[in-house]
C-alpha cells in the first residue's frame, strides 16, 4: 500500500470538523479522483496526504512510513517524494518560469546546487521538457506574473512533474483552464503518472473529467467518504446524492452549486 | 433642506476631545524641554548667529580645500559602506534566525510555529534588540577609546547598530511577503535556506534593497555625526572648520552632504525600478 488511512479525522482551528473517520487504501500506480461538493473536505484530505496538515486522530501511512513519527529531517526527505499540485500555484510573481519549475527538485538538490541554479538555471533543458509536455515550452524565460491563471496552473503541474515524486497529489489542478485544455492537461498528468508508475490522487470539480480519466472515484461529502468504487460502477443516483444541496434546492438554478466561481490569484 | 435633523457632524465632539487631549499632553512636553524660541532673537545671540551664517557665503572652493574635502568625502563613504557590509554579515543570519517565515513547525499548524520553536527565536531577536538599542554615537565614543581616533571606530559603531536595525527589519520583511511559496517548497521537502532563496527572496528583494540603500544613506549621515567625536571622515573635518569659524568650508561640506543624499536617493530609485 502506498498510502493507507484508518480512522483519520481533522478539525479546523475554528472547531469545524473537516474530516472524520476516513478509511482509505491506495496501491502503487493507482489513479484516483476525489469528487464532492465545495467544502466537503477534499482539500483537507489532500493536505493531510501531503503532510501539510497533521491528523488529529487516526493512523496515516505514506510510502511505507508514518510521517508524524519521523524526525524533522526524515520527514523532509519523505516530503521530497510527495508532490502536491496546488489549485492556486504558490509562485512568487517576479520569479521566472524556469526557476519556478526547477524549484520542484529542491528537496533532492544540495544547497550549493540550488544557489548556483538561482544564478544560472542548471537544468533548463529538464524544465523545458516538462513544460513542453504541457504545451508551455515557449514561456520558459517569462516571469510568473506575465502568465494567465490557466498557464500558471500548468507551470505548477510542470514543477511537480519535474520533482518526479512517487505520490502525486493534485488539488483542482485544471480549475482555471477551458474545457479542452483541462481535458488535455488531465490526459498528460495521467499518462505521465502511468509511465512513471507513480500514484496519482486528484480532486476535481468536473465530474465527467473525473469519470473519463480516472479508473477509481472517491466521493466525499461533509467530511466523510460516501462511495469509493471503479469509475465504471458510479451511478447517476450516487452522483445526485453526492451533490444534493438542501440549501439550494429551492433556488431556480441548482446547477450553480456544481461550478462555484474560482478565484485564481495572479501570482 | 431635505433632512433637517442631521445638521451637525456626529464625529465632531470626539474629534474636539482628541484635539484637547493632544494639546494637554503636548504642553508638559514643551515646558519640560524648556523650548523658548525667544532666545534665538534675543540681542547678541541673533548677531552671533548672523555673523556665523554670513560666513557661509561663498562656499570654500580653493584647490587645497577641495582636495581635503574629496578625501574626507571618500572616507565618509568608505566608513558608511564598510560599516553596512559588516552589518549585513550579522544582520542576514540574524534575520534568518529570528523570522517566523521559515518555520517548519508552522507548516502543519496553520502558520503558527510551535511554542518551543518560537522560544528558540528569542535569543536571535534579543541579540538584534541589544545591538540596536545602544545609539551608534555611544559605540563610537567607546571604540574611539579602544582603537583610537580614526575611521575604524566609525565602521565598528555603524556595523553593530545597523546590524540590529537591518536584522529586525529584514526579519519583518520576510514575514510580510506571501508565505505560500515558501511553505509549498518546505512541504515538498526543501530545506529552509532553499525555501528562503526560492520562495521568500524573489518577493522581498525590492523592499530589502530599498531599505538597505536608505540605511546606507543614514550611515553616511551617522558617520558624519560620529566624526565629531573623532571617528574620521567629513564630520571630523566639519568639526575643525566650525571651531575655526570657517563658514565657507562648512557650507561646502553641507553641499557635499546634499549631493550624497541625492545620490543615495537616485540609487534607491534605480534599484527599486529594476527589482520591484
Amino acid at each position: 500500500m502506498i498510502l493507507s488511512l484508518s480512522g483519520v479525522g481533522h478539525t479546523h482551528a475554528d472547531g469545524q470538523a473537516a474530516l472524520c473517520d476516513i478509511e482509505l487504501r491506495v496501491a502503487q500506480g493507482e489513479r484516483v479522483a476525489i469528487i464532492g461538493p465545495s467544502g466537503a473536505g477534499k482539500t483537507t484530505l489532500l493536505r493531510l496526504l501531503a503532510t501539510a496538515l497533521k491528523p488529529q486522530c487516526g493512523q496515516l501511512e505514506l510510502l511505507g512510513e508514518q510521517p508524524w513519527a519521523l524526525s524533522v529531517a526524515q520527514r523532509q526527505r519523505l516530503r521530497a517524494r510527495i508532490g502536491l499540485i496546488h489549485q492556486a500555484p504558490p509562485l512568487p510573481p517576479r520569479q521566472r518560469v524556469v526557476t519556478a519549475v526547477l524549484a520542484g527538485r529542491l528537496g533532492q538538490w544540495s544547497l550549493g546546487r540550488s544557489l548556483l541554479s538561482l544564478i544560472y538555471p542548471l537544468d533548463a533543458a529538464g524544465a523545458a521538457a516538462e513544460l513542453g509536455r504541457l504545451d508551455l515550452a515557449d514561456k520558459l524565460y517569462m516571469r510568473c506574473d506575465q502568465l494567465s491563471g490557466g498557464q500558471l496552473q500548468r507551470v505548477g503541474i510542470a514543477r511537480v512533474l519535474y520533482q518526479a515524486p512517487e505520490l502525486i497529489l493534485a488539488d483542482e489542478p485544471v480549475s482555471a483552464m477551458d474545457p479542452v485544455l483541462a481535458n488535455y492537461t488531465l490526459g498528460v498528468l495521467n499518462r505521465e503518472a502511468q509511465q512513471r508508475n507513480a500514484t496519482l490522487l486528484a480532486s476535481l470539480h468536473a465530474v465527467e473529467l473525473a469519470l473519463q480519466h480516472f479508473p477509481r472515484i472517491i466521493g466525499v461529502r461533509a467530511g466523510r467518504i460516501l462511495f469509493d468504487k471503479p469509475a465504471t460502477a458510479v451511478t447517476s443516483e450516487e452522483l445526485a446524492a453526492l451533490y444534493a444541496n438542501e440549501q439550494l434546492s429551492h433556488s431556480p438554478v441548482p446547477a450553480a452549486a456544481f461550478a462555484p466561481p474560482l478565484h485564481i490569484p495572479r501570482c | 433642506m431635505l433632512n433637517p435633523t442631521v445638521t451637525r457632524d456626529p464625529a465632531a465632539p470626539a474629534r474636539l476631545l482628541l484635539t484637547l487631549v493632544a494639546l494637554t499632553l503636548l504642553w508638559p512636553g514643551l515646558s519640560l524641554s524648556e523650548l523658548d524660541l525667544g532666545v534665538l532673537f534675543d540681542g547678541s545671540n541673533a548677531e552671533t548667529m548672523g555673523v556665523f551664517l554670513a560666513g557661509f557665503w561663498p562656499p570654500a572652493h580653493d584647490q587645497p580645500f577641495l582636495a581635503l574635502l574629496a578625501q574626507a568625502t571618500l572616507e565618509t563613504l568608505a566608513i558608511a559602506t564598510a560599516g553596512m557590509a559588516l552589518a549585513l554579515l550579522i544582520a542576514l543570519p540574524g534575520a534568518l534566525l529570528a523570522t517566523r517565515a521559515l518555520s517548519l513547525s508552522a507548516l502543519s499548524r496553520g502558520g503558527r510555529p510551535a511554542w518551543w520553536a518560537q522560544a528558540l527565536r528569542w535569543p536571535a531577536r534579543g541579540l538584534l534588540i541589544v545591538l540596536r538599542s545602544i545609539p551608534e554615537i555611544v559605540w563610537a565614543l567607546l571604540f574611539v577609546r579602544a582603537v583610537g581616533l580614526g575611521p575604524t571606530a566609525g565602521v565598528l559603531a555603524i556595523a553593530i547598530t545597523y546590524a540590529g536595525m537591518l536584522g529586525k527589519v529584514y526579519a519583518e520583511i520576510f514575514e510580510s511577503v506571501d508565505p505560500q511559496p515558501a511553505r509549498a517548497l518546505l512541504a515538498a521537502g526543501s530545506s529552509r535556506l532553499q525555501a528562503f532563496c526560492y520562495g521568500v527572496l524573489p518577493q522581498a528583494t525590492g523592499e530589502m534593497l530599498s531599505y538597505s540603500v536608505y540605511r546606507w544613506e543614514c550611515a553616511v549621515r551617522a558617520s558624519v555625526v560620529m566624526g565629531f567625536v573623532g571617528a574620521g571622515g567629513l564630520g571630523q573635518q566639519m568639526d575643525l572648520s566650525m571651531r575655526m569659524f570657517a563658514g565657507g568650508e562648512v557650507a561646502s561640506m553641507l553641499l557635499t552632504f546634499l549631493a550624497l543624499v541625492l545620490l543615495a536617493d537616485l540609487l534607491s530609485r534605480l534599484l527599486r525600478w529594476r527589482f520591484a
